[in-house]
Parts: structure tokens; sequence; C-alpha cells
């Protein structure tokens, strides 16, 4: 049978008890840098090339969190009229605009009688670059 | 008073397919059943079509074409993971929640200071943003009444999908109104037999005398009637499950940290699924697993995760469900963590008798259990998938016909969903 020895990093120091030593190491866990939270977190393909300016590109995998309200700036997931995109959330009062990160494409302007909905809020993205690596 | 809230997804399966495919919104969607059989799950717009549960593809078809039914074959990968995302959400609400079915958990609002409405309200609207998933909240003083204020939450717009049955008045009132059928556990056959002896309402079985209850039909029927006088008393292993899913889960003793001990329960689960499974004469097309850490031992590590497999032939066959069950537990297990709870789910049932191979997927058939345990032996010696049964590995076309699948927008790199 196999026992896994659980490594402590810390050395134990006289005196003052370290808040680390609770904690055993671990390996870098890429969920835990890239998902605050799991339940809400999604992971969408960009399909587009309207937000290459700040280096987003087609393939692209974009990681949405749901539960976090979208605010001035933010990218997001957004739907309209019934067709996603991802795109700058631009809110200046009451008004709302998708702005695109590419010159070639303009803003979307969401008026009264669009169907607009925020899907979710992205927080990062992950492109793969060398070949071996699925996509 | 204890007081338990009952948090059911709306038409779950077609919720799902809308959160990716909002073009599906607003429209008659229905799910079939494994092999594109029959409708198993309807939006809202479909049932109040008429369209019915059961209701036969092929035979439909052009009907549906012509009235601008979307169709779906069934995804058993999105609906899984989708439901584990719903139950984590319900899990910041409560310390104690009972998972009862793929789309329904029993919350423990004890302790709870906040007006009860207003934290139901605020557990739809949080589950609704982060998943996408409508919910209806009823709540009451047992599971039965919370059940009984679901019901009423679905259908009586002007609750806003939440109601408390709390109030005696309204309690009896709406049992009054309500057909033994209608209450969790009181099939047909039992009705009558109430009916037989003059209990002709939910509210008439409440108000009986508990002994005469329990020498002419029994203790679960004795709990029942408890339960609607607002005694919390019915496990939830009394009643049979609904026909869409069967979850065994539970909470270990002990903390545990070795493989070896979690196979074991994963195992055991997995048999008492498949047992509760054959009872109703089903077999299983898809299986989930899941596993998680105590988030309540906040300086442990925590981890949690699930995973679902589909069956390419449905089966209840013991031995062929714990070998996926253990598939699946290989993929999701991690060393170092101290587990505290395990739990399996069987999807996409349907009645054994409909399977199409019908030579393996008894496990009362003694022939079929004899040629698992060759099998078994075979593959021990010479290793893992020596020999495999026919439907497992290889996938016959007819066994799989799932033509109006959607992508597993949450289970597959390659199928993420598209954004422009």
């Amino acid at each position: 049978m196999t026992f896994f020895i659980p490594f402590m990093s810390d050395y134990v120091a006289a005196g003052f008890p370290s808040p680390a030593e609770d904690y055993l190491e671990r390996p870098l866990d890429f969920n835990e840098l890239l998902i605050q939270n799991p339940p809400a977190t999604f992971a969408v393909r960009i399909s587009g090339d309207s937000m290459t300016g700040i280096g987003l590109f087609p393939g692209d995998i974009a990681i949405v969190n749901r539960a976090l309200q979208a605010t001035h700036g933010a990218i997001i997931i957004a739907l309209v009229d019934g067709a996603f995109t991802i795109k700058r959330y631009d809110k200046r009062g009451v008004h709302v605009q998708l702005q695109a990160e590419n010159p070639h494409y303009s803003p979307i302007v969401i008026r009264d009688d669009m169907d607009f909905e925020v899907w979710g809020v992205v927080t990062s993205a992950i492109r793969m670059l060398h070949p071996t690596m699925k996509r | 008073m204890p007081l338990i809230a009952l948090v059911d997804c709306n038409n779950f399966y077609a919720s799902c397919e809308r959160v990716f495919q909002p073009t599906l919104r607003g429209k008659a969607v229905v799910v079939l059943s494994n092999n594109d059989g029959c409708v198993i799950a309807r939006s809202q717009e479909a049932k109040d079509m008429g369209i019915a549960m059961g209701a036969p593809w092929h035979l439909n078809q052009r009907d549906y074409k012509a009235r601008g039914v979307y169709v779906r074959s069934s995804n058993y990968a999105l609906y899984g993971d989708m439901s584990a995302r719903v139950m984590e959400v319900l899990k910041q609400f409560t310390p104690q929640l009972e998972i009862y079915s793929i789309d329904e958990s029993f919350l423990n609002l004890d302790g709870i200071s906040a007006a009860h409405t207003d934290y139901a309200r605020n557990i739809k609207s949080t589950v609704q943003q982060w998943t996408g998933i409508g919910v209806s909240i009823g709540i009451g003083p047992s599971k039965t009444l919370a059940k009984v204020a679901n019901r009423y939450a679905k259908r009586h717009h002007a609750t806003g999908g939440v109601y408390a049955l709390t109030d005696p008045q309204a309690q009896e009132t709406i049992l009054s109104e309500l057909a033994l059928e209608d209450i969790w556990g009181i099939a047909h056959n039992l009705a009558r037999r109430l009916r037989a002896v003059g209990l002709n309402s939910p509210l008439d079985l409440r108000n009986s005398e508990t002994s005469f209850i329990r020498d002419r039909f029994g203790v679960v029927v004795e709990r029942i009637a408890r339960e609607l006088r607002g005694e919390s008393c019915l496990h939830l292993d009394d009643v049979t499950h609904d026909k869409k899913s069967i979850m065994v889960s539970r909470s270990f003793g002990h903390l545990i940290e070795h493989y070896q001990d979690l196979r074991e329960a994963v195992v055991s689960y997995t048999s008492r699924a498949a047992e509760k499974m054959r009872r109703q004469h089903l077999a299983a097309h898809h299986i989930s697993v899941f596993i998680e850490t105590n988030r309540f031992i906040k300086s442990d590590q925590q981890y949690r995760a699930h995973y679902g497999i589909d069956l390419p032939v449905a089966t209840s066959d013991t031995h062929l469900l714990a070998h996926r069950a253990i598939d699946a537990l290989k993929i999701i297990w991690r060393k170092n963590y101290r587990y505290k709870k395990a739990g399996v789910m069987l999807l996409g049932l349907e009645p054994i008798e409909q399977v199409n191979d019908g030579l393996f997927d008894r496990a009362d058939n003694a022939g079929a259990l004899k040629r698992m345990k060759a099998m078994d032996c075979i593959n021990q010696r010479f290793g893992h998938n020596t020999l495999m049964l026919a439907g497992a590995g290889m996938q016959p076309k007819w066994s799989l016909r799932r033509a109006f699948l959607s992508p597993s927008f949450t289970t597959h790199w390659d199928d993420l969903l598209k954004v422009d």
C-alpha cells in the first residue's frame, strides 16, 4: 500500500508560529488561478476578430464568471438580439454601448427596442502557442 | 419548528439547452429519450401546446415540425454538469442540503435568521444569475409540505416562483383543494385505498387518527400523514424517485483520504442506486460520480469534482455500472485531499423492456451475472478491457441515435460555446 507523506515547506521557527504551517505544499493549480467561483464559471471559444486590439484572437478561450456584475469598462459576453458577442461594456448613465477593440468594427449602440442581456463577465483568456497543444 | 425549502429547477433539461442556445428561448422545446425514442422533457411552451410526456418522436415528427417545435436529443453530460452547478450554488445558502434528484434539492433553513421568503428569493435570483437556470422554491415545516408549496409556487404566477406554506389556515385550504395523488409518495393505488375508507383529500388524511393509518396502511403512509401535519419525519429513501434520475450520496462518518476507501464507497453507492433502479424496472444510459471535501473545515484544502459517462447501451447491471463509476472516480480523484462525501447519480432512465440489447442488462438474470463474472476474471488476469461487452466499447450505430444532440458546452473543449 502506498502512503502519501505530506510535505511541509515551512521550517519550524522558535517563538512565533507561522500561519502558513497549516498548509501543505501542493503543485500549482490552474483551476485555482483562473476560476474564482466554480459553479458560475464557464469557458467559451472566441470566434471573431473584433477584440484583437486587447489581444483576444479567434480560437482563444475566454473564461467567464456569471456571478460578477458588469461594470463600465469590463469585457463581457453579451446577448444582443439572440446572438452572443464579446465586447467591452461601455455604460455611461443609462446609455449602453458595446465597444469593439478593433478599428474595423463600430460600437453596437443598445437601443430600447433591442434584446440585450449581459451573459457573463470575462475574467481571463487562454491561448495555446505551440502546435503540440490541443486547441 | 424546522423549516425546509424545496428548490426545483423549472423545465430543467430544456432550461439547460437554453442557457447556451438563446434561439430556444420562448419557443416550444422537447428533449428526446435515448435513441431519440420519445419526449422526456418539455419547455413550458411545449407543455402549453399539449405535447405529452412519452410522446413517440417518430409518430409526431411532422407535426412538431409544422408547429415549430424545437427538438433536442438528451445531453446528459450537459444536464449533469449544470445540475452540479445549481447544487453547488445552493450549498452556499445552507449547511444542510439533501439532493433529491437531478433537478430538486431540499434545504434545511433552520437557524437562518432572515425572513424566509426573502431568503428564498435571494436563492432563486442567485441560481438564475450564476447558472442561467430558473428555479421555483416551496417552503414548509416538512418535506411533504415544502413539495406542496413548491407546486403552488410553480402554478401561481403571483408568487413569483417562491411560496411559503407555514400558515396553518393556508395549509388547510390548500390541502383540501388538492387530490391525494398530488401528494408526494401517494400513487394511484394507494389513493384508491385511502378513498375506500373515506379519506378523500390530503386534508382528510392529515386529520385522521395516526394509529388507524399505521394499522391499516403501514408506517410510510403514517409518515406522510404526519408530514402533512408539519412533523418532519420522512426520509428520502422512503419515497420512490422521479423517473428522471436516481441519486445515492452519503457523507462519510470520518474523512477519507485513501483512494481504496473512496472506491469502496463509490462502488457501494453504485450498487444501491442500481438496486433502486431495478426495483423500478429501469435501466440507465448515463452515470455520474461526484466527490467533495468538507468545506466547513477551512484549514483543509478544498476540492470537489464530478464526472459523467455515457453508456452506449442502457443497463441496470451493477457490475457494469460499478466499472464505469470507478472509471469516473479515477478521473476526478486527487491525492492529498480529505474527502467528506461522494455520490452516484444514474440518468437517462428507461424501462428495461425498451433496452435494445436485453442480454446483459438484467443483473437478476443469473446467466448474465455468470458471464459478467467470467469476463471480470479474464480481465483481471489478462489486463483491463481484454474482454468487453460488445455494446460497451464498439458503439453500435443503432444504439446511439442522437440526431439532435447539442454540443456538450461545459464538458468538452471542442464543444465550447462560440462567441463572435
